[in-house]
């Protein structure tokens, strides 16, 4: 069969709803690659993860009130920390020959590794054998916006693609009727780093995040003007597509076979999308698990729809969560953040791990830095600090109930396995299948990656 | 043997001749390789005689494959196959001839030289040289250029390539019935001619100019650069020389008496985001500004990626990171300045109050004889028994200021910097030998880096002073009595600082910063043209202090309630000095006045003279009438707009090379330079940046010239000649048309760096003007072509979408230039938590709703959401390559945007009025505002088909009329709401085609 004709089969036989795979297989043998960047792709190596949930606690929460319990930081509340320790040392706002600050909060041993979680977290306390707590994570950043960049993009300039993007353009989208990344924001305000955070960079543009709201239209433009009934919009993109059918036979452009598929998953988005939004229809023990409310927006129905996003095919989802930014007022806020958000992160865990998808659904908790564990502004805040933080993971391939890492006494420097973001990064594409000094794009005359130059797996964190 | 297809890459990518072998070597290729790779056989597709660059490393034969090949080391067969091995002293030669065979130099590292035309197959074709260079490379395939496209295609390309709107029904029907043999001729001049032609080309600019109306980061706040913005449509337009338009954006304010436009230009430079969040050191990110303008530069007007040399050497590219600091140090001395500047109205209007007010002296000084003696008498008064003030040099308490910087001067002042919160107390402890201190004397000074010059920190430059308070041991030491050079009248706080507070807050005289409220405080807004002026204040105590250590407190509290917005007003350049004079008080002579005082009555110029009798008129108190008539002049002084801008340092900063890129670590100091591998700067060239932006376009500077024409050649085609059209370095895409892109870049020089020109010639050319349309064997032949065998078929730009969109329906507000407006958006983007911080978004209710997409306000965090959709760049970064995705949420913009669907209300109206009187003819007219061209058979039967049944499913009630089409507002006579219903959903349908947004 002639390209013509196959085409004109093609459109004539399918009728146009065709699935990017078809549109793929129709431009091949067009003698083109596929049109379609986000077909799935196989990961170059063996893969444990196959999508990502990263719940960003945006802000920069404490470490120190919440996983680093330091009981000689509580002893020497209120005396100046070691002269040696600030050398060549800068803090953001406070000048860091400020007095130290004990931990806020009681911590407790919990799980069987013996973690020590604050009383901040209860719930995440009950399912600590499945994460692997790293304490020992650090930055090159301590102001927010860079910070932030640095977490997403690997750089604290702007223009770089940020992880989520990366993971797109190296995997594709499974679900053809769903953005492929997609990205949430909730708390008090948007992240620092604004939209560059979810940005796709020298990337193409598909690759980057789309934003969802929870409640309202959840994309832009979703639903139909107006006026526009059920009806009217079928009638219109038929004709829509009846007239770019006849233009494309004329033209010949492989671009205009491309606009009528945007066309028709913009249509099955139209359904998909609301349905995936409607928490009504999860069970009310689901719905208390995570302490969701449908038409309520919260981390937790973020967090619930998240799952939601990611049984239905999305690749990487992110949740970004302002602000932990407790320069003062650190008791109060922490608690009211930690209220907000314990509940739901324990929640998606043990609900991923009941539906048997924690195995190849990778969760990352964390923000951008950490805190210094001296005062700022009389005593109940902190600065911003970058030496030392803590994040935890759990699934897709994550060894569960393990603490890496060691902070000193203080809470102030690592002292053991240090994890840079960097190697949080190389370490998050390993288990998504990619050697990360080899998952690259050319840009400006180089290969960019997401690790920069740097970047080291962390083989500790692997089961 | 994956060493020696990395050798074989290696070489090619240099991709220029070796210089020809030496004899010796030939005798021996001649005698042992020839016969398989020579001119009669070329195995393994190589032939030593041209070609051995592709089997050889120059300078390295050990990494070679020839050598490596006749030596028989590695895993392949040694050669000769089946010959003779070379002997060791054959070897021994060839080994010679690669180690010293240079690496020659990258094509794009030479100056471009115009070749000569080449011969054609088809001389008929040719309409200029460009045609040749494209039928050349078409020979050489074997392939044929496309047919030319139809009129209507053609007209509708060609408009929308100079100005980004399609043409309207009437110029479609002028151009074909237009029989003379240059009507495509006139139709190019016609539009090259028109204001939208630079409103189109601007845009590519821009990008590369990374124009964005915010500051970028976490603050985000609104900027005024929109001048900059209009600076370059109106360059374009008036079809600047490409060489003098770089010069002024890098070096304007520095040309001979500068004037306002090219000191506006230097805004290309300072689009760089800024960083206000708290917590940061200004430095840092000024350094971050610095190395996003050498990107800029690199990217935008070199086509070289430098950005590496920020941290390590490059890579690939000649350039040592000694360089990119070399080249950053002409950059380096500059004040982030931002200046009023004016429209050419307030311009008028500025020089004629000037001579109104020369007049009015000029008539003081004729009717009273003697003047001069009378100032002078007055000038001894005003210099007697000055107190003598000892500048004091306190310490910041960081804490206080709520992460505002404040950054100390040589001059013992402080200047504030970074984020700006718009209440706080900053404590400044101070110690000093001094006893007996009877008075404080605060000054607030201009800075080029504050906004309009300062002394304050608020958009205006302004300030307010709420409180000033000296503690003494914890203790508050009582003030007596203040004085002040300016003392303004109490007025209410502007709106822009309401701090969500019921409380009347004011600004006014001296006195209200000692009163002990938080709701009064000293301003110093002295109107129009004359509110940026140095203040000083003088607070004079009760008791003298004796104690050498005091805490003096800055009491900032009469910002607004965000902080995250342009809301502060806080001081912006400070100085403290105290005395122990008795009865001190503030100098009421402006501080340029008392400056000139100082300089012997002798050696004053006339022009000093006068700003002394300008002062001193206003001390005179029978001249009441004449200074009222000009405070009255003053009072109509236009306000002007703020626009970021450079300013030359008086000294220069010393610029180190900064290991890893890190402020932190600055190493060597470097003067200003450039890469060794470039053309030299005239010899004598002062190092200035002046010099620097001279030599970006001198002719000999290799990648200018081709950078620039290499983009429009995308913007034509799509994709350049260079397909990386960021990066003419080595590792750049080869060229397709290498010869042609030089020829073009020469004729662009030779041109007088005129743009439109070398476009003209583009356009005219029988390659721009094929057909588009394309079968499945040339497709498959050259999908993405880049042999030129057609012509160019692409979505159009994001604001082309919009622009084609408001054109069709008739809504487009032609108005070019002014400040950026707000064309609707969804509320909740510039809300948290979707926005960091709360944005004002002022949608547009008038005509301003449908400006082309060009003027949307263009906030770096919360992108225009159609822009972003359809791939416009946000200004984080230098852009000078869009790419141009195709989407199911451009889809759900076009079908589902509300103001899509005004678009399509609006067609369906212009139809109905317009279009004619049966539906035939209206669709006719619909069809063509839309995509120029008129409808097949087969495309009117399914139109007029949806038409028909979306008319009875509204008649009969299906579909809710007024939904759809909101209240109309007066129907045409003889149409009726079901008419205008469907029509309305008939024109969304044409506004969704791919063709509407497509140049075919």
């Amino acid at each position: 069969m002639g390209i013509e004709k196959t085409r004109r089969w093609f459109f004539e036989q399918c009728g146009v709803g065709l699935g990017a795979m078809a549109l793929g297989n129709l431009l091949a043998e067009a003698g083109l690659a596929s049109n379609d960047p986000l077909a799935p792709k196989k990961s170059p190596l063996p893969a444990k993860a196959k999508r990502v949930i990263f719940l960003f606690m945006a802000g920069a929460p404490s470490h120190l009130e919440m996983f680093d319990y330091k009981p000689q930081l509580e002893k020497f509340n209120g005396t100046l920390p070691p002269a040696d320790l600030l050398k060549g040392y800068r803090a953001a706002f406070i000048n860091p020959n400020s007095t130290l600050l004990g931990p806020k909060f009681k911590f407790h041993k919990v799980g069987s590794n013996g973690a020590e979680l604050s009383e901040l977290l209860p719930h995440l306390s009950t399912i600590v054998d499945d994460l692997a707590i790293v304490k020992s994570m650090t930055t090159d950043a301590f102001n927010h916006a860079p910070g932030q960049l640095l977490m997403n993009t690997g750089t604290m300039q702007f223009g770089r693609p940020s992880m989520g993007s990366w993971v797109t353009y190296g995997l594709g989208s499974e679900s053809r009727d769903l953005p492929a990344f997609i990205v949430f924001s909730s708390g008090k305000k948007g992240p620092s780093g604004g939209n560059s955070c979810w940005g796709s960079g020298f990337l193409p543009t598909v690759y980057q995040g789309v934003q969802f709201r929870g409640s309202g239209d959840p994309v832009l433009y979703l639903s139909n003007p107006k006026g526009v009934d059920a009806q009217l919009q079928r009638d219109s993109l038929d004709s829509i597509e009846k007239m770019n059918r006849m233009h494309l036979d004329v033209a010949g452009d492989p671009e205009i076979a491309t606009r009528i598929n945007s066309f028709e998953m913009a249509y099955r988005m139209q359904s998909s999308a609301p349905e995936l939004m409607d928490l009504s229809k999860e069970p009310q023990h689901i719905l208390d698990m995570y302490g969701a409310e449908p038409g309520k927006p919260s981390f937790a129905n973020d967090a619930l729809l998240a799952r939601r996003m990611v049984e239905r095919g999305v690749r990487f989802v992110q949740i970004y969560h302002e602000a932990w930014d407790q320069h003062g007022n650190l008791t109060k806020d922490i608690k009211i953040n930690c209220k907000e958000t314990d509940q739901a992160s324990t929640a998606l865990v043990k609900d991923l791990k009941q539906r048997g998808m924690l195995d190849d659904t990778l969760v990352v908790w964390g923000g951008e830095f950490g805190r210094t564990p001296m005062v700022q502004g009389g005593d109940d805040g902190r600065d911003h600090h970058p030496n030392a933080f803590t994040m935890w993971m759990a699934g897709g391939g994550i060894k569960p109930g393990l603490v890496l890492g060691e902070s000193d006494d203080l809470g102030f420097n690592v002292v053991k396995d240090k994890v840079h973001v960097h190697d949080l990064h190389a370490t998050i594409l390993h288990l998504l299948g990619f050697d990360h000094t080899q998952l690259t794009y050319k840009f400006q005359g180089r290969n960019f990656r997401l690790t920069d130059v740097a970047g080291n797996v962390v083989k500790e964190l692997l089961a | 043997m994956k060493r020696r297809r990395y050798a074989l890459i290696a070489s090619v990518l240099l991709s220029i001749k070796i210089e020809a072998q030496p004899p010796e070597v030939r005798a021996i290729f001649e005698k042992s390789c020839y016969a398989c790779h020579g001119p009669k056989m070329q195995s393994a597709n190589l032939r030593l005689d041209t070609q051995p660059e592709r089997a050889i490393v120059p300078g390295d034969a050990t990494g070679s494959v020839l050598y490596q090949r006749i030596t028989g080391t590695g895993d392949a067969a040694r050669m000769p196959l089946g010959g003779k091995p070379l002997d060791a002293a054959q070897i021994a030669v060839i080994k010679r001839w690669i180690d010293e065979t240079k690496a020659p130099t990258h094509w794009a590292f030479l100056p471009p030289v115009r070749a000569a035309a080449p011969h054609v197959s088809n001389p008929g074709w040719i309409r200029n040289p460009i045609d040749a260079f494209v039928m050349a490379k078409l020979d050489a395939e074997k392939m044929k250029p496309s047919a030319e496209a139809d009129r209507t295609t053609l007209l509708r390309r060609l408009s929308l390539d100079l100005t980004g709107l399609p043409p309207s029904p009437a110029e479609i029907d002028a151009f074909l019935n237009d029989k003379s043999a240059n009507a495509y001729e006139k139709q190019v001049d016609r539009l090259l001619a028109s204001p939208h032609y630079g409103e189109k080309w601007a845009r590519m600019w821009l990008d590369a100019a990374r124009y964005a109306d915010s500051d970028g980061y976490e603050k985000d706040k609104q900027r005024s650069v929109w001048f900059y913005r209009d600076w370059v449509i109106q360059a374009l337009n008036r079809d600047m020389p490409y060489n003098e338009f770089v010069i002024e954006q890098i070096a304007g304010d520095l040309l001979p008496r500068a004037t306002q436009d090219q000191i506006v230009a230097t805004g290309f430079l300072r689009n760089s985001m800024v960083n206000e969040e708290g917590g940061i050191d200004p430095e840092q990110f000024r350094m971050e500004a610095m190395f996003d303008r050498m990107d800029a530069i690199g990217k935008g007007v070199l086509g070289l990626t430098i950005q590496c040399a920020q941290c390590h050497n490059h890579k690939y590219d000649p350039i040592k990171q000694e360089d990119y600091y070399r080249m950053l140090a002409f950059l380096n001395s500059t004040h982030e300045a931002n200046m009023a500047v004016y429209t050419p109205a307030e311009q008028m209007k500025r020089a004629d109050l000037f001579r109104q007010i020369r007049e009015i002296e000029g008539t003081l000084q004729r009717r009273n004889p003697g003047w001069e003696d009378r100032m002078a008498q007055w000038e001894s008064r005003v210099s007697a028994n000055l107190p003598r003030w000892t500048i004091l040099t306190p310490e910041v308490d960081d804490e206080s200021t709520g992460g505002q910087k404040y950054i100390r001067q040589k001059d013992g002042s402080f200047l504030a910097a970074g984020y700006a919160p718009t209440k706080h107390t900053v404590k400044l402890k101070a110690k000093t030998d001094v006893r007996n201190i009877t008075a404080f004397r605060l000054e607030l000074l201009n800075d080029p880096n504050l906004p309009l010059n300062g002394p304050g920190r608020s958009i205006q430059g302004t300030c307010a002073l709420t409180e000033f308070e000296v503690d003494v041991a914890g203790k508050k030491v009582k003030v007596a009595k203040a004085t002040a050079d300016f003392n303004q009248p109490e007025r209410d706080l502007e709106a822009i600082f309401y701090d969500k507070t019921p409380r009347h807050r004011v600004t006014g005289p001296i006195e209200y910063a000692i009163d002990g409220k938080d709701e009064t405080a000293w301003g110093i807004d002295a109107g129009p043209g004359r509110r940026n002026q140095p203040r000083n204040a003088v607070f004079l105590l009760e008791k003298p202090i004796s104690e050498g250590a005091f805490t003096i407190l800055l009491k900032q509290n009469h910002g607004g309630w965000n902080s995250d917005d342009n809301q502060n007003n806080n001081l912006g350049r400070i100085r403290l000095s105290i005395t122990t004079a008795a009865g001190a008080e503030a100098d009421p002579l402006p501080a340029g006045v008392r400056t000139i005082l100082q300089i012997p009555p002798g050696k004053r110029t006339q022009e000093q003279v006068q700003t002394v009798f300008r002062y001193w008129r206003t001390t005179v108190p029978e001249w009441k009438d004449e200074n009222a008539r000009i405070e009255a002049l003053w009072a109509q002084y236009p306000e002007g707009t703020a626009q970021l801008v450079l300013e030359n340092r008086d000294d220069p900063r010393e610029t180190h090379i900064l290991t890893r890129g890190d402020f932190l670590k600055p190493a060597a100091l470097v003067t200003p330079g450039l890469p060794a591998f470039l053309n030299p700067l005239p010899k004598d060239a002062a190092p200035t940046r002046l010099t620097f932006a001279r030599w970006l376009v001198d002719p000999k500077t290799p990648t200018t010239a081709r950078s620039i024409v290499n983009r429009l050649w995308q913007g034509y085609f799509g994709t350049g000649i260079v397909a990386t059209a960021e990066n003419f370095g080595t590792q750049c895409e080869p060229p397709t048309h290498p010869e042609l892109l030089d020829w073009m870049a020469v004729e662009l020089m030779d041109g007088g760096w005129s743009l439109k020109k070398v476009q003209r010639l583009i356009v005219t050319s029988a390659t721009y003007r094929q057909a588009s349309n394309v079968t499945p064997e040339a497709l498959a032949r050259d999908p993405y072509n880049t042999l030129l065998a057609r012509g160019p078929r692409f979505r159009v730009d994001a604001e082309i979408v919009r622009d084609i969109e408001l054109k069709a329906s008739g809504l487009l507000n032609e108005t070019v230039g002014g400040p950026s407006v707000y064309p609707p958006a969804p509320d909740f983007l510039f809300q948290p938590p979707v926005s960091y911080g709360p944005k004002n978004w002022f949608e547009d209710k008038g005509e301003n709703r449908y400006r082309r997409a060009l003027y949307t306000f263009r906030y770096r965090s919360v992108p225009y959401p159609m822009l972003q959709t359809f791939d416009a760049p946000n200004g984080d970064s230098s852009c000078v390559r869009r790419s141009r995705s195709n989407t199911p949420l451009q889809a759900l913009t076009t079908l589902n945007e509300p103001f899509s669907m005004e678009a399509a209300r609006a067609l369906a109206l212009k139809t109905l009025r317009e279009g004619g009187k049966t539906d035939a003819e209206r669709l006719t007219y619909v069809f063509q505002r839309c995509v120029a061209r008129r409808p097949t058979a087969e495309e009117s039967r399914e139109l007029l088909g949806f038409l028909e049944k979306q008319t009875a499913r509204m008649r009969e009630g299906w579909v809710d009329i007024w939904g759809l089409t909101g209240e109309p507002p007066k129907l045409p006579d003889g149409s009726n709401p079901v008419q205008f219903g469907a029509w309305t959903a008939l024109s969304r349908v044409l506004l969704n085609l791919d063709e509407t947004i497509t140049k075919e």
